[in-house]
């Protein structure tokens, strides 16, 4: 459905005042629908045009017990008229659900922020839970905020009351109400939500019923009980021309997978195991047999991997998704992969670690172990996306990279793109690149490990006469494939692996540098602290600071110029969500001084960590 | 129904399936007998070599794939069934065989074979039973005997064996059988018949590791006691054996006992063999008697249609493509879109 981008604005009788950017996170139990209704409104703030990227925070445990600070689920949601390329660092308004969410949230709410709590769950019960001595609502401890204190609980139940919904039916509908209330407070239309409801729940009537009631009567609560004193606009943002999406990095990757496969003219295999942050991926897949995609749920994660290389002997597009736990699994098929030499991608939404660590929250502490992490001598590509939309564009790139080369690759992405949201300026296929790839079908002077230009060998696959061969984990003959235990043998095909994949760097774009090409400083980053690197940078430079960003989407090989590009800078810092794991490979292969930014919190950066820092090394230089 | 292997015009001989690599198994392995029979086996069946794949995993029977001029994988340990299972599920034309051991394909391979099995791939899987770990010459392995003296087990095994047809016919396997390496047209007739069985056949081979654990199964291979240690399984037919076919087995309740004919039991009064039984019980039961309390059956347990994996996800991808083959662009441009002018 194609909307345009003019806004909708309610009948206001309060005064609306026009910001830029905006800043809104909703807070509640994990049962409370908070990301569901964070999700509507990033949909619907994506509708009227604004630039945005979403931030879904929420816990390991499915409902952790009601009321409980280890049970907060969150949704936060930056929108802007201008470009923004993180979730936001401070929050404008902090919609709250009970005392756990508030007490777990509010340190990021703005001095003087807008703070909407549902005050029928302040109850002594849930105080006690989340260990508030005294009520908040009444202490006189939240004088520092814009509190509205509004009892969602009773007016939902009002509003919803002739719908014949039971009790706890009835209940479920808060969520809307809140949204409605929100809506009003920053003027988003609610026909996107509505639609969206009534598409939902069409098979239950009095459930779409309940729910757009709800919704309509916190909007026009807001309206009519003049609570707050303003209210809030923020146009749509000036981005380049085209048509839009709102897509998360999963989603994505999913697509960018089946598009790899289209511009290829081949068909998808995915094998996977189900694990957070990863599964969505395979949901994903899993929709789309009308592209003729095949999904497989394995029993594991080893068979997932193996299953996936099965399909990549017998010529698949083939794929398989995890998380770090699950990579730690596949490393040994990995490594047949690397010898048979066999095309597949591999991607890990990388996850807080080691072993199951923070689940559902983001870290980028895979990066050594996706270059190193195999026995032997095991050369692969690795690739990272750097924003929700470059899964798309990395997914492919991956596979042209796969099938070009023969070569396993991974693709590195992590939990904060994966569920993050952004708009989507939408390709057209026919401007896609194609991917050549080639099955050789003459058995004349058909050897399985003869090598062409980019020291790539064929892939002939079975149901081909004539070009039977074997391939295995065993070491090969370099030109028969046939096992061979020669020493010299062995040496030659560990330098001709390694050769190929390092002749890949070859083959990529060079590396370029945003801001000034030479200078005092340059933040140099790879995955998604790509975003709040940016804006940082950005404003950096705004204040006259001589400073420049440089991201890395090709991390094995890299790209030729990437030495030269370090060699331009007096100082280099490296911004990771990991103990400084980029850092320490910069420094072996270019023998250059770097300084690491690290942050393991299982959060992205705020723009302002970064900014602080910049600050910092240029004063001290 | 039986498998659709892609039949050559001409018939390939045996000798056509060999590659031209050096078999390198130990002088005087049981290896030889099957790969001779699984050849003579393709041959029968009129297999083409472009559309056969042998998988393997690792161990002394994985090194198959070389020595068949196929298309193969000699994978990782435990593994093949994976790879195997994505090769197939990915193209259901193919001839899938994978060869395996106890050790592959049981132990470290052992969840793998469970679920192989459950999805019913139409893939024919031969398990070689030396009870022995051979390629890392002589631990016990989980077919081992209890008590079994290895290099691991200097003071006897002390974890119970895995009986490998039982744990195929627990996990539900549409096709069961047991043959014997030496055996010669035995092993031809249940691998012939594994081989044209639709969905996931499942064939344990009695192979003597004439190096770390020789004379495993001599009972079930001495022409002197043979007779009188293995029963042949045949449908339809009750369950007779001894030197003089005078020994039969009888349903005692839901036990199996030994009689004798003639001493007022008849015939008709053994159990009757029935391949095709819906329930797996029997059949399970059948897997439960051995050596030397029973005579160990050889021949096919259990043989019943089932739906394929391959086939039923192979039928989804073609109805979804009916209800509306997927365009990009459209997959692209789905859900709420905006336009930016």
């Amino acid at each position: 459905m194609v909307t345009t981008t003019k806004t909708k604005t309610a009948s206001n009788t309060s005064k609306a005042v026009e910001l830029e950017t905006v800043t809104v996170r909703f807070v509640g139990d994990s049962g409370d629908g908070m990301q569901l209704t964070g999700s509507q409104f990033t949909n619907t703030s994506a509708i009227v045009g604004n630039d945005l990227n979403t931030l879904p925070d929420y816990p390991a445990e499915i409902r952790a017990p009601a009321g409980s600070l280890g049970g907060v689920s969150g949704f936060q949601v930056n929108f802007s008229s201008k470009r923004i390329h993180t979730p936001g660092d401070c929050l404008h308004a902090l919609i709250a659900f009970n005392p756990a969410a508030l007490k777990t949230n509010l340190a990021d709410l703005d001095h003087g922020g807008i703070l909407v709590v549902n005050s029928d769950a302040f109850s002594q019960s849930n105080l006690d839970k989340a260990g508030y001595e005294s009520n908040p609502l009444e202490d006189g401890s939240l004088d520092d905020y814009k509190l509205f204190a509004i009892p969602v609980g009773k007016l939902n139940a009002e509003a919803v009351a002739d719908t014949g919904l039971s009790t706890k039916a009835a209940g479920r509908c808060k969520n809307f109400f809140a949204l409605g209330v929100v809506y009003w407070l920053y003027e988003r239309p609610l026909e996107p939500t509505t639609r969206w409801i009534e598409q939902k729940f069409a098979k239950a009537p009095a459930v779409v019923e309940a729910n757009c009631k709800a919704l309509k009567a916190g909007y026009y609560f807001g309206e009519t009980a003049e609570i707050f004193p303003l209210t809030y606009r923020v146009p749509p943002a000036k981005i380049p021309a085209g048509k839009y999406r709102k897509i998360t990095g999963n989603e994505a990757t999913a697509l960018g997978l089946v598009a790899a496969a289209k511009l290829a003219d081949k068909k998808l295999f995915y094998a996977s195991y189900p694990i957070t942050p990863a599964s969505d991926i395979l949901h994903e897949l899993a929709k789309r047999k009308n592209c003729s995609v095949k999904t497989f749920q394995a029993e594991d994660e080893i068979a997932a991997v193996c299953a996936a290389i099965g399909s990549s002997f017998g010529g698949a597009m083939a794929v398989t998704g995890t998380s770090g736990p699950g990579i730690a699994l596949k490393g040994e098929a990995m490594g047949l992969a690397v010898i048979m030499e066999l095309p597949l991608v591999i991607i890990n939404v990388q996850r807080g670690g080691p072993s199951t660590g923070l689940p559902t929250k983001t870290e980028q502490a895979d990066l050594l172990q996706a270059i190193y992490g195999r026995h032997g001598e095991c050369p692969m590509p690795v690739l990272a996306a750097s924003t929700a939309p470059d899964c798309f564009t990395m997914a492919i790139e991956a596979f042209r990279i796969a099938t070009k080369y023969m070569t396993p690759v991974l693709l590195l992405t992590d939990g904060y793109l994966a569920n993050g949201a952004e708009p989507w300026k939408i390709p057209s296929v026919d401007g896609l690149p194609k991917i050549e790839v080639k099955h050789p079908t003459d058995p004349d002077n058909y050897h399985p490990y003869q090598r062409d230009e980019n020291l790539s060998r064929p892939w002939a696959i079975p149901g081909t006469p004539g070009l039977e061969h074997r391939l295995g984990g065993l070491e090969k003959d370099a030109l028969t494939g046939n096992v061979c235990y020669l020493p010299e043998n062995h040496e030659k095909m560990i330098h001709t692996r390694a050769a190929k994949i390092a002749k890949i760097a070859d083959d990529l774009p060079l590396l370029e540098v945003d801001g000034d090409q030479s200078g005092d400083l340059l933040v140099l980053t790879w995955g998604s602290p790509f975003g709040a690197t940016t804006t940082a940078v950005e404003q950096c430079r705004e204040r006259g600071l001589s400073v420049s960003h440089a991201h890395l989407r090709y991390l094995e090989p890299m790209q030729k110029n990437v030495g030269e590009v370090l060699s331009r800078f007096k100082r280099i810092l490296i911004p990771e969500m990991n103990l400084g794991q980029l850092s320490s490979r910069i420094r072996s292969l270019y023998l250059v001084d770097t300084i690491s930014l690290s942050k393991v919190q299982g959060k992205p950066f705020m723009i302002r960590e970064i900014e602080t820092k910049i600050e910092q090394v240029l004063s001290e230089i | 129904m039986s498998s659709q292997i892609p039949v050559e015009a001409v018939k390939l001989t045996a000798k056509q399936f060999a590659s031209n690599q050096d078999v390198r198994w130990c002088p005087g392995c049981g290896d030889y007998s099957i790969l001779a029979q699984v050849k003579k086996v393709l041959s029968n069946i009129g297999a083409s070599r472009e559309n056969t794949v042998f998988v393997s995993g690792i161990g002394c029977s994985s090194r198959f794939p070389y020595y068949m001029d196929t298309y193969g994988l000699h994978s990782i340990h435990g593994r093949a069934l994976g790879f195997a299972s994505g090769l197939k599920a990915y193209n259901p034309d193919l001839n899938v065989w994978v060869v395996t051991g106890d050790g592959d394909g049981l132990s470290i391979g052992g969840n793998h074979l469970l679920h192989a099995i459950r999805r019913n791939f139409d893939i024919n899987i031969l398990l070689f039973n030396n009870r022995i770990y051979g390629l890392t010459k002589g631990q016990y392995s989980p077919t081992s005997e209890i008590g079994k003296r290895t290099k691991s087990t200097p003071d006897g095994v002390i974890d119970y064996p895995l009986h490998p047809i039982s744990v195929a016919i627990g996990a539900e396997a549409s096709f069961v059988a047991r043959t014997v390496d030496v055996h010669v047209k035995h092993l031809a007739d249940t691998i012939e018949r594994a081989a044209r069985h639709k969905g996931t056949s499942f064939v344990e081979i009695y192979q003597n590791c004439n190096i770390f654990n020789d004379g495993a199964f001599q009972y079930a291979t001495d022409k002197q006691t043979k007779a009188d240690n293995i029963v042949e399984l045949v449908h339809g037919r009750p369950l007779i054996f001894g030197k003089e076919r005078t020994k039969g087995i009888r349903l005692n309740g839901l036990s199996p006992e030994i009689v004798t004919l003639g001493e007022g039991v008849t015939e008709d009064d053994l159990l009757f063999h029935d391949e095709k039984a819906r329930e797996p019980s029997l059949a399970y039961l059948l897997s439960r008697m051995h050596h030397p309390e029973f005579p160990e059956p050889i021949g096919v347990f259990r043989a019943v249609e089932r739906s394929t994996y391959e086939d039923v996800l192979q039928d989804q991808v073609t109805a979804a493509i009916e209800r509306g083959k997927g365009d990009l662009d459209d997959i692209l441009n789905e859900g709420d879109t905006w336009v930016v002018a």
